[in-house]
């Protein structure tokens, strides 16, 4: 059978091998834990706890009243240490609500549904924005915001992503080995929420454990479900890619799947929507990846949000003496990682210890116009242009050859034998050309 | 890259974070010195104001990692080994001109090589740019010059050519990927127009037999033959050539056009491992073929048949070796369709109507220059722009 793909990109080396087989372990609730009030794209949230106060388990400690915005709960019970500004995954010191444990484990649990079947709608949606869900897969998109699209876009169909196309991950994985049952359960509810019929099931070949347990159990429940196996190739996980190879349907540049009639969700989040509705669990914690040649014994964790990272290394047997590179979600587009402080946020799917064989340092030639990254982009851009005018400040340009439309999935910069920092000189460009419109858009005024 | 260097693990036992404090913290980095460049930082001997750094409670440093953006993972390729490749590629070429022309063919190949070699250093030491000549582009660059120059081409000439091709072909523009033209023509046709009769002077190969050639007119093989090239006997006597020498290069002509077999071993290597763009050669030879088979049907007294264009000349050697020069080649493929035609339109229309026997390294030089242009006209559809379009129809 010839797999489903979508065109250009291209596969990396995946070493899901280190811990595909690991299943997934639970974190006992570390002593201290540091939750940013911004884990999620929208507006931040604003802490609702004082330093001293006690909190219980899954009780909503930040929140704010903005639509696109998704509340924040506390992961252990304990006391309020501090409020103030820490180490964050992404890079910055952000405003971060530090816990720490005192012993019992108390929860607060989300108003009951009975049965989701008949809830109203809007119900659900309240419920599953209490528990701050959002899109697991890195993203972090609000998930009500996406399940109420506007009146005017007719949504046909639902893809649950389950690609996970990021080299090393295998936090997806194992998840829809091991939960089959409530990831697709926590599907059903979001196509019931759209009232979608359609449900599609997109999971990479090479996760062949994964692609078995899906099918059985969509044939055991009777769900109408349609497995699609999908040829391994980063970036299919992308949803604009995901939705080519899936549905052959082009989202339009600058546009949104709903506007193709299509949502997609990550099976993490799927997972997430069951929990919220049929236990009244908010989103409290995730599967997180700790995996890499750097690390001693690569696992599957199911964490807490908040947990350090350095807790999730100690219980893998911690990280090798030669490690040098340490970076959280995949090595595309991962975000290295300074400081083993920093949490687990709702968007870590994985955090990776490499040793210096993977990613030696590397000399930069001058661009040769080999077109390497230009049959590798997956939005058909033509990287070497849009780097050569980030960095020459070239605003009309960048437009012109459309900057805005790059993903920045780390395929250009991947191929290029020149090893030239073309996603980094693009985002360069990307900001330069928001300074050149915002300045222009002065000018007129 | 900028890159900085932390610590990544924290000490367990306060006792003994105590008492390495003062230690730990000297392996400190301040901040702001880490955003310099990697190798600094590599040994982190550090001048450091530690007790003042308010993160060396949080740095409890022991190890050092790379912080860097994304992507942390990196394929094979590299521009040295897409040079040194296409080297390789050449090898059975020039194996070749040397079994055909002996060791005077190897001689000019050396000066060449050697001569490029030497320019560029200089043209580095001059620029202050860092010695680039391990990169392998100025190797090929005097390989390429050597093999579009006969055989018994001066040793001082050829050296000239060289110097030109890497100095005014390359390095006046920046050094590489700079350049608009290929470097190497750009040697060649300096010589063309310095040395205009040395250029065209030609020795047969030590085993060429008169019965490689034959009279268009009465196709019967001609006993004296002087030593010119098939496209040139064609051209000014109207002498012809069969196919076979030209296949195997039992031909006067070029050091590197010459073996048609054996550029074709070396060009086919490097479209399989896609170091040369496969339309590039589809589409000039292509062009060729249909536009003068085109003509030869028309009139196949007046003018030669295709096979014979294809195979004579330096034709193999420009579309598989020249014409595929990265950084002189458009890297969009609507581009390169039309960059390979506009070069065989162009060779076709030199060869049978020009004043030269060959045209080769003008209509690659030619459409060298369009290449900018082409880029800038053919960009791709992003992915998603066309239903775009027509959703506004």
């Amino acid at each position: 059978m010839k797999l489903s793909t979508f065109k250009k990109g291209l596969h990396p080396e995946d070493y899901k091998y280190l811990s595909q087989d690991q299943a997934i372990e639970t974190l006992p609730p570390p002593d201290d834990v540091y939750i940013p009030v911004q884990q999620h794209i929208g507006t931040p949230c604003e802490p609702l706890v004082k330093k001293g106060d006690r909190v219980k388990t899954g009780q909503i400690i930040a929140d704010s009243s903005a639509y696109v915005s998704a509340p924040v709960h506390a992961t252990i019970s304990g006391t309020v240490k501090d409020i103030s500004k820490y180490y964050h995954p992404l890079g910055m010191r952000e405003t971060m609500i530090h816990i720490q444990r005192d012993g019992e484990e108390e929860w607060e649990y989300l108003e009951p549904i009975d049965d989701w079947k008949w809830t109203p709608k809007e119900k659900l949606l309240k419920t599953i924005r209490d528990a701050g869900i959002v899109g697991l897969g890195g993203a972090t998109f609000p998930t009500h915001v996406k399940l109420a699209p506007p009146d005017d876009r007719a949504i046909d169909s639902f893809i649950l992503n389950g690609v996970e196309c990021e080299p090393y991950l295998t936090a997806d994985d194992r998840l829809m080995v091991e939960e089959a049952d409530k990831i697709l359960l926590g599907m059903s509810i979001m196509m019931h929420i759209l009232d979608v019929q359609k449900g599609y099931i997109g999971i990479e070949n090479n996760k062949p454990g994964a692609i078995a347990r899906m099918q059985k159990r969509v044939v055991e429940l009777g769900y109408p479900f349609k497995m699609v196996p999908l040829k391994v190739k980063y970036p299919q996980g992308a949803e604009k890619m995901l939705i080519y190879s899936v549905l052959r349907r082009k989202v339009p540049c600058g546009k949104l799947p709903m506007d193709v009639g299509v949502v997609v969700n990550n099976v993490a989040t799927a997972y997430a929507v069951a929990e919220a509705v049929t236990e009244a669990k908010p989103l409290i914690q995730r599967v997180i990846t700790v995996t890499g040649d750097g690390v001693k014994q690569p696992k599957n964790l199911m964490a807490r949000i908040g947990t350090p990272f350095k807790e999730l290394f100690n219980v893998c047997g911690n990280v090798k003496d030669n490690v040098n590179r340490i970076f959280m979600g995949g090595p595309m587009m991962g975000m290295t990682q300074y400081h083993l402080e920093s949490p687990v946020v709702k968007g870590s799917s994985g955090i990776v210890a490499v040793t210096g064989d993977l990613v030696e340092e590397l000399t930069t030639f001058p661009c040769i116009r080999c077109g390497a990254c230009v049959l590798a982009c997956p939005m058909n851009l033509l990287p070497l242009r849009l780097s050569k005018f980030g960095q020459e400040n070239m605003a009309g340009e960048l437009e012109d050859y459309g900057v805005s439309n790059c993903i920045e999935c780390g395929c250009c910069a991947f191929a290029c034998p020149a090893n030239i920092p073309l996603v980094q000189w693009i985002r360069v460009g990307k900001l330069r050309l928001r300074e050149h419109q915002a300045k222009t858009a002065k000018e007129k005024a | 890259m900028t890159e900085k260097k932390n610590d990544i693990k924290e000490t367990q036992d306060p006792a003994k974070t105590e008492a390495s404090a003062e230690k730990q913290a000297k392996k400190e980095v301040p901040a702001e010195k880490q955003e310099k460049k990697g190798a600094s930082a590599e040994k982190p001997k550090a001048k450091p104001k530690p007790k003042k750094n308010p993160r060396a409670k949080l740095f409890k440093s022991e190890r050092m990692t790379i912080v860097a953006p994304a992507p942390h993972a990196k394929g094979k390729q590299s521009v040295p080994r897409i040079m040194y490749t296409v080297i390789i590629a050449l090898l059975p070429a020039v194996a070749a001109s040397i079994f055909f022309f002996g060791t005077r063919a190897m001689v000019t190949l050396m000066v060449a090589v050697f001569s490029a070699m030497v320019a560029e250093f200089a043209c580095n030491k001059i620029m202050k740019t860092g010695v680039t000549i391990d990169d392998g582009s100025a190797i090929l660059t005097g390989l390429l010059l050597a093999m579009t120059l006969p055989p018994t081409f001066p040793v001082a000439a050829t050296a000239l050519g060289a110097v030109i091709a890497i100095v005014f072909g390359k390095q006046v523009f920046g050094g590489l990927g700079a350049n608009i033209f290929n470097p190497a023509l750009i040697g060649r046709a300096f010589l063309q127009a310095s040395f205009p009769v040395k250029i065209t002077t030609w020795t047969l190969p030590a085993f060429a037999s008169s019965s490689a050639y034959f009279d268009i007119a009465t196709s019967k093989a001609v006993d004296t033959v002087s030593g010119a090239t098939p496209l040139g006997l064609w051209k000014f006597e109207g002498i012809g050539t069969h196919l076979k020498p030209l296949l195997f290069g039992n031909i006067g002509g070029c050091i590197g056009e010459t073996s048609a077999l054996a550029l074709l071993a070396g060009g086919i290597v490097l479209l399989i491992l896609k170091y040369a763009d496969w339309r590039i050669p589809l589409s000039y030879i292509g062009t060729v073929f249909l536009f003068s088979g085109a003509l030869w049907l028309i009139d196949p007294s007046r003018y030669p048949d295709p096979l014979f264009m294809i195979l004579s000349g330096g034709l193999i050697l420009g579309a598989f070796f020249m014409a595929t020069d990265m950084v002189t080649s458009p890297v969009t493929p609507l581009g390169t369709w039309i960059y390979g035609i506009g070069m065989g339109v162009m060779l076709v229309v030199i060869r049978l109507w020009g004043g030269l026997p060959e045209g080769v390294m003008y209509s690659i030089l030619f459409m060298n220059g369009l290449v900018p242009l082409l880029n800038r006209w053919t960009r791709p559809k992003y992915f998603g722009e066309i239903q775009e379009e027509s959703k506004k129809k």
